[in-house]
């Protein structure tokens, strides 16, 4: 599905640089549930952003597909995004302005599909979600858990490859976390990739597969069981 | 002094003007080339309901924004269009207050010296003749010539003029043929004066309508009938009218010859008026140098006297009237396109704005898919459509306001104010690229907005 290799990027701040990724090797499999962890700071952002197409890297390869991923025009980048892609965020980042019907219909907007087809296409993902009632509703009238049902919606539509979720439940009580992760496991088993950057433990343990960030490094199996014996060490460093 | 002043200004403004138009059309090609190119790399889009719908939603999201926007621009629209009209009207009414004569008609009229000269005393009487007018056909550059004899009374209130039981008073000339051209009538039935008509000092008359209406019936033809002219019998040639209205109608043209023969004025002239062709000022002054020369020499008085004769020149008035209408269309120029660039600048700051607000959206947008050649599209439409209902709001104003005016307006300085269609039609492509180059900087900085700064959370 997707492998990087050596992939690494430098942040330049002022004259200082920021080596923020350092050869990150990752491969995931087709199909695959994995989660992304690491403590703020140990580059899960900027890996998710570079998977999403969202942020260039300085070194090594990105492979999504067969496709390489590399200094793509923003063009190229934007029609990946839009066919390959599906984003759920922490803060849902639905249009204020538009219905939870008009949200999911937006990335068919973007590949030309007509208004009635679009809207028809919608209706079905919302039902999906469990939001069919709510389709003329805007966000605000919503709950947290509907609006990331909705975004959720949203990343399906256009039958992306690999769903990239970045904390999806940060911003929701456990109960509500609870039934999003059901759903992201539900999608998981209709064959597609679902990526999920966490700091939740629990969210972690729902995935088949754990990814641990620590300075910008991916924790081999010896740190990881050296941090296992010793919570302390691993919390200093 | 002041001319060669102003000629200055004028061939500076001239020139500012025609840098800026170029500048302008530079800016223009470039828009419209752009345009072209997303619309035809998204012809789908530009008919697209869809794309409309989207348009007409954020618009309508920010209401007080949207009616700024408009209200400036509108009004730089109308300030331009309502000046530019009424500028025409001015003009208009120049054109119109010389449309009663001949716009390249001198008229030159024998009256008293204030020089003594060749021993003769101040405040004598200068009196033309015949041979004056003889001579003065000769000059090279004069294309129509007429004298004129005054008859006695004339002046005030015209000649009592009567047939069967009607009897009013008109304005009566005595001239030659060439007259008519000096006034510009137009003769409606019959003919003017000919030069039969003064060598064998036939007892003809040119009258105006209004002349015909008071004396004649409806329906009746006048020509061919006979009047009586201050107690002497006339046949009627030909009738006229003048563009200039019925106050320069209320009159009626004899042979100089009769009348010189008829009222006592054996062989004098009181007045030499002739046309130029189309002579420049310069020319024009070096014709009547040569008339008056040839007058001041036969009747021996100082021919740089001033009051000896009077000229009125209507080149040097005329010229002097459309130099001062030229500077005051390009001040309106002027004032008006730069009240327009200011409501588009104004429009630009209003759309960048707009694009700072929406920077999550557009981030959420290209995360979504959108390329940065939608987002361009997406704020380049919306400012192309703010500008143009808003330009089209300020088009009606202009109109209805120039309307209001023609219809106010008593004065005959200004005659029916209004733009002709090319200048509202070239407004309203102005418009649209002028929306295009008001949304394109903010369109450009929306295309560069970064997802991942604009998707971080709150």
């Amino acid at each position: 599905m997707l492998r990087l290799s050596k992939v690494n990027k430098y942040y330049r701040v002022g004259t200082h640089s920021l080596h923020v990724l350092r050869d990150i090797d990752v491969e995931v499999a087709d199909g695959e549930f994995v989660a992304i962890m690491g403590a703020s700071g140990s580059g899960k952002s900027t890996l998710l952003n570079i998977l999403g197409i969202l942020d260039e890297y300085d070194s090594g390869e990105y492979w999504l597909g067969d496709t390489l991923i590399r200094s793509l025009s923003e063009s190229r980048a934007a029609h990946y995004r839009n066919r390959f892609i599906g984003f759920v965020f922490q803060s849902f980042n639905l249009l204020p302005f538009k219905t939870a019907l008009e949200n999911v219909a937006l990335p068919l907007y973007y590949q030309g599909v007509t208004r009635r087809k679009r809207n028809q296409i919608a209706g079905q993902y919302l039902e999906r979600v469990g939001l069919r009632d709510w389709a003329d509703h805007l966000p605000s009238e919503m709950s947290g858990g509907q609006k990331q049902r909705v975004a959720i919606a949203r990343a399906l539509i256009g039958k992306p490859r690999l769903i990239l979720a970045d904390e999806p439940t940060g911003a929701l009580d456990s109960e509500t976390s609870k039934q999003i992760m059901d759903l992201l496991s539900e999608i998981h088993q209709t064959g597609i990739t679902v990526l999920v950057v966490t700091h939740d433990s629990e969210v972690a343990a729902r995935t088949q597969r754990t990814i641990r960030l620590r300075d910008g490094k991916v924790m081999t199996a010896h740190e990881l069981a050296v941090s296992a014996s010793h919570p302390g060490m691993a919390a200093a460093t | 002094m002041l001319i060669p002043l102003l000629k200055l200004i004028g061939i500076l403004a001239g020139l500012a003007i025609v840098v800026g138009v170029v500048v302008g059309l530079v800016l223009l090609v470039i828009a419209l080339v752009n345009m072209a190119w997303v619309t035809v790399m998204q012809w789908r889009d530009l008919v697209s309901f869809d794309r409309w719908t989207e348009v007409l939603v954020t618009i309508g999201r920010s209401k007080l924004r949207t009616a700024l926007t408009t209200i400036s621009v509108a009004w730089g629209i109308f300030v331009l269009v309502f000046l530019l009209g009424l500028g025409n009207g001015l003009d208009n009414g120049m054109r119109h207050e010389f449309a009663r004569d001949a716009t390249n008609g001198v008229w030159v009229q024998a009256n008293k010296t204030s020089v003594a000269h060749d021993g003769y005393d101040v405040g004598r009487r200068i009196t033309f003749d015949n041979r004056d007018f003889d001579r003065a056909q000769k000059i090279a550059g004069i294309d129509h010539i007429s004298g004129q004899y005054f008859i006695r009374g004339n002046r005030y209130g015209g000649m009592m003029t009567k047939r069967g039981g009607k009897a009013n008073s008109f304005e009566i000339d005595a001239v030659h043929p060439d007259a008519i051209y000096l006034a510009t009538h137009t003769i409606v039935a019959g003919r003017f004066l000919t030069a039969s008509d003064i060598m064998q000092r036939r007892k003809s008359v040119v009258v105006g309508q209004p002349v015909v209406q008071f004396l004649f019936g409806p329906g009746e033809d006048p020509i061919g009938e006979w009047i009586e002219v201050a107690g002497v019998p006339f046949q009627i040639v030909g009738v006229f009218t003048d563009p200039g209205g019925a106050e320069q109608e209320r009159k009626m043209y004899i042979p100089v010859t009769t009348a010189q023969l008829a009222f006592n004025g054996a062989d004098r002239l009181g007045m030499l008026e002739f046309t130029v062709g189309d002579a420049g000022p310069a020319e024009t002054q070096l014709i009547i140098d040569q008339v008056v020369g040839q007058l001041a020499e036969r009747h021996q008085f100082d021919s740089t006297d001033r009051q000896a004769v009077r000229v009125h020149n209507n080149v040097e008035q005329f010229q002097r009237f459309k130099m001062m209408f030229w500077m005051i269309s390009i001040f309106v120029m002027v004032i008006g396109f730069g009240t327009l660039a200011a409501g588009v600048v104004g429009v630009s700051n209003i759309m960048m704005i707009a694009v700072k607000e929406r920077t999550k959206e557009i981030g959420v947008r290209k995360a979504l898919g959108a390329t940065p050649r939608s987002i361009v599209f997406m704020i380049i439409q919306e400012a192309v459509f703010l500008t143009g209902i808003s330009g089209l709001l300020g088009l009606s104003a202009g109109v209805l306001a120039l309307e209001i005016t023609n219809w106010l307006a008593t004065t005959d300085f200004i005659r029916d104010p209004s733009i002709d269609l090319r200048v509202g039609v070239g407004a309203a492509l102005f418009l649209v690229a002028a929306g295009a180059l008001a949304g394109f900087f903010p369109a450009r900085s929306a295309a560069k907005v970064n997802p991942i700064h604009a998707l971080r959370d709150q």
